[in-house]
């Protein structure tokens, strides 16, 4: 059984209609990557599959459970979590306390009214271990506005990496990333695939297809295409759909 | 303020700031009537103080907008005269059922509001205070009407077989004095806990704070439910100060008069906005005041010019003199504007 598993997604806005009949299954130890050019509905499903957006129709199982028309914070606590492509950060707090917020050892005591969060270092340890894995050591006390832009993107994955999911999904991690941002975040990448199973949406061809197990093609609100890069580079359906440059 | 990368930083349970505040607030027996003023003016300034604190909670650290906050500070003072007048409850009974009161009419309030923010919610809270402000005007049984409550008592506290009488300004405002003291330290704590730094957080993004799993609601609707408990507690006090509650203490005016106390003092970037915002006003009021009638039109310009110029507030205003004297010592980082949690 799929770790993940989404049947026959509908979505519409108004008369516009997002997606039509997408299914979509990501195995447990994979990296599964959805690509598909603009508009095509790759974010809305991204946003349906996470709970921002409640399906017309179909069903978003976690695990075997129906998380369908649950709420972000629901889905959150049953172990996925997600990045976004516009960062969402908290940008008035240092980059150790993004972290912290999501940590679910903090979110177990949240409703503590009377305890110091700044007192406890087993957190702060764990938020400060956490940054480090994405790159961010010594950054812990910037303010994350302050941070980069590509130090802010890699925050954005430690926030979401925070709240310890079982599954890990990035929306766009490329977005705005030169070439030796991306570069950095492959690598961080193909670090955290050892740990967490991940689904990625991505624009950057090269970027997806130098990490993904299997890639799932969205155009027009559907699923066009399925398979492993190999496999996709030679699907004549895909080498027609104007996607962009095909990396070789 | 700098520590150590990765360790946390520690906010203490009594600050400095905080032991001044008091100590500068218990000694005013001794020196107000040397400077002109006198004790019952202590009194009221501190009781704002409490209601600003209890507002900044919403404001600066969840940053939701209340104009509507005069409606909890009213209740809070019905409800104590009320207790006092037809169920015969004592000074703690009453006060405590101010409190409760406030923090009931407040939850009740923000079930209806907790899924909104900004100018939406703002709105709201005008409505909603204003139909307070209207029931208090109307139900002449229960409230007395235009006029309100009167001849309400100052009574002795009774605590472990020893009645201290109240009913002096001095011994009224040292009851206060310790309410305020004990208000003081629990918000600081909670601003600090876990529950506030979440609660800032939801603040900065409430979009990400669900995805992390918090529920943004709850913290949006407990922080109105605090908030509108420490507005009765002081709405409490207030009528015990006043001997009186009346329909004025729900207005619009009075809901906007804690706004400006809070964002004059520098609620948005400091736990101590409030305290000295709702000091500035008050003695605004009542040094301008002794001159002019017309003394809120100056304060309203003066108030207009600090938005524009100095939206931080004096504690703002102070912060950013620290930081440009901290700044030649110390890196860039520690010149960063201060978040709210931080002192």
């Amino acid at each position: 059984m799929a770790l993940f598993e989404a049947t026959n997604l509908h979505k519409r806005f108004g008369d516009q209609i997002v997606l039509q009949g997408i299914s979509l299954s990501f195995e447990e130890g994979r990296l599964s990557g959805i690509m598909g050019p603009n508009g095509a509905g790759k974010t809305t499903c991204f946003n349906v599959l996470t709970g921002r957006y409640r399906p017309d129709r179909g069903q978003v199982r976690l695990a075997g459970e129906d998380i369908t028309g649950l709420s972000p914070r629901r889905i959150a606590r049953k172990g996925l979590s997600r990045s976004f492509q516009t960062m969402n950060l908290f940008d008035d707090e240092r980059a150790i306390d993004n972290v912290l917020f999501a940590l679910p050892s903090v979110r177990a005591r949240a409703w503590s009214m009377w305890r110091d969060l700044g007192r406890d270092s087993a957190a702060h340890d764990e938020a400060a271990a956490l940054l480090a894995r994405v790159g961010l050591a010594g950054k812990e006390h910037t303010p994350s506005r302050r941070l980069s832009y590509g130090e802010r993107r890699a925050l954005e994955i430690g926030v979401a990496l925070a709240a310890q999911p079982r599954l890990l999904f990035l929306d766009e991690p490329t977005a705005g990333l030169g070439a030796e941002g991306t570069a950095r975040l492959f690598e961080l990448v193909s670090e955290l695939r050892r740990q967490v199973t991940i689904v990625i949406i991505e624009h950057d061809m090269r970027f997806l297809f130098g990490l993904a197990d299997r890639i799932s093609v969205i155009h027009w609100g559907q699923v066009i295409a399925e398979g492993s890069p190999d496999a996709l580079r030679a699907n004549p359906w895909v080498q027609r759909s104007n996607l962009g440059a095909m990396p070789a | 303020m700098t520590t150590p990368s990765g360790h946390a930083q520690p906010a203490a349970l009594i600050t400095r700031p905080m032991l001044l505040t008091v100590a500068l607030l218990a000694s005013t027996p001794l020196w107000l009537k040397g400077v002109g003023l006198y004790q019952y003016l202590a009194l009221e300034i501190m009781i704002w103080m409490l209601f600003a604190l209890g507002h900044n909670l919403l404001l600066g650290y969840a940053g939701l907008p209340s104009f509507g906050h005069g409606a909890y500070f009213g209740v809070g003072a019905y409800a104590l005269g009320l207790l006092q007048q037809r169920a015969d409850a004592g000074l703690l009974m009453s006060v405590l059922g101010a409190v409760a009161a406030a923090a009931l009419v407040g939850a009740a309030v923000a079930a209806f509001i907790s899924h909104r923010r900004g100018i939406y919610y703002a709105l709201l809270t005008i409505a909603f205070g204003q139909v307070f402000w209207f029931i208090a005007i109307k139900w002449h049984t229960v409230t007395g009407g235009e006029d309100g409550l009167l001849k309400i008592q100052r009574p002795p506290l009774s605590l472990f077989g020893v009645n201290t009488p109240l009913a002096s300004n001095q011994a009224l405002f040292y009851f206060a004095l310790v309410l305020f003291a004990l208000v003081l330290v629990l918000l600081w704590r909670l601003v600090h806990s876990p529950f506030g730094r979440v609660l800032h957080a939801i603040k900065q993004n409430e979009v990400r704070a669900a995805f992390i799993g918090h529920n943004v609601w709850l913290y949006k609707w407990a922080a109105f439910v605090i908030s509108a408990a420490v507005a009765g507690l002081a709405g409490g006090l207030f009528a015990l100060a006043q001997q009186s509650a009346y329909p004025n203490v729900m207005s619009l005016h009075n809901s906007g008069f804690v706004v400006m106390m809070v964002l004059i003092g520098g609620g948005l970037v400091s736990f101590w906005g409030p305290v000295l915002g709702a000091l500035i006003f008050i003695l605004t009021r009542d040094l301008l005041g002794a001159y002019t009638e017309t003394w809120l039109l100056w304060y309203g310009l003066v108030f207009m010019a600090m938005v524009l110029y100095q939206p931080d507030g004096v504690a703002g205003a102070w912060q950013a003199w620290r930081a440009r004297r901290q700044q030649p010592q110390v890196g860039p980082a520690s010149a960063a504007p201060v978040p709210a949690t931080k002192a």
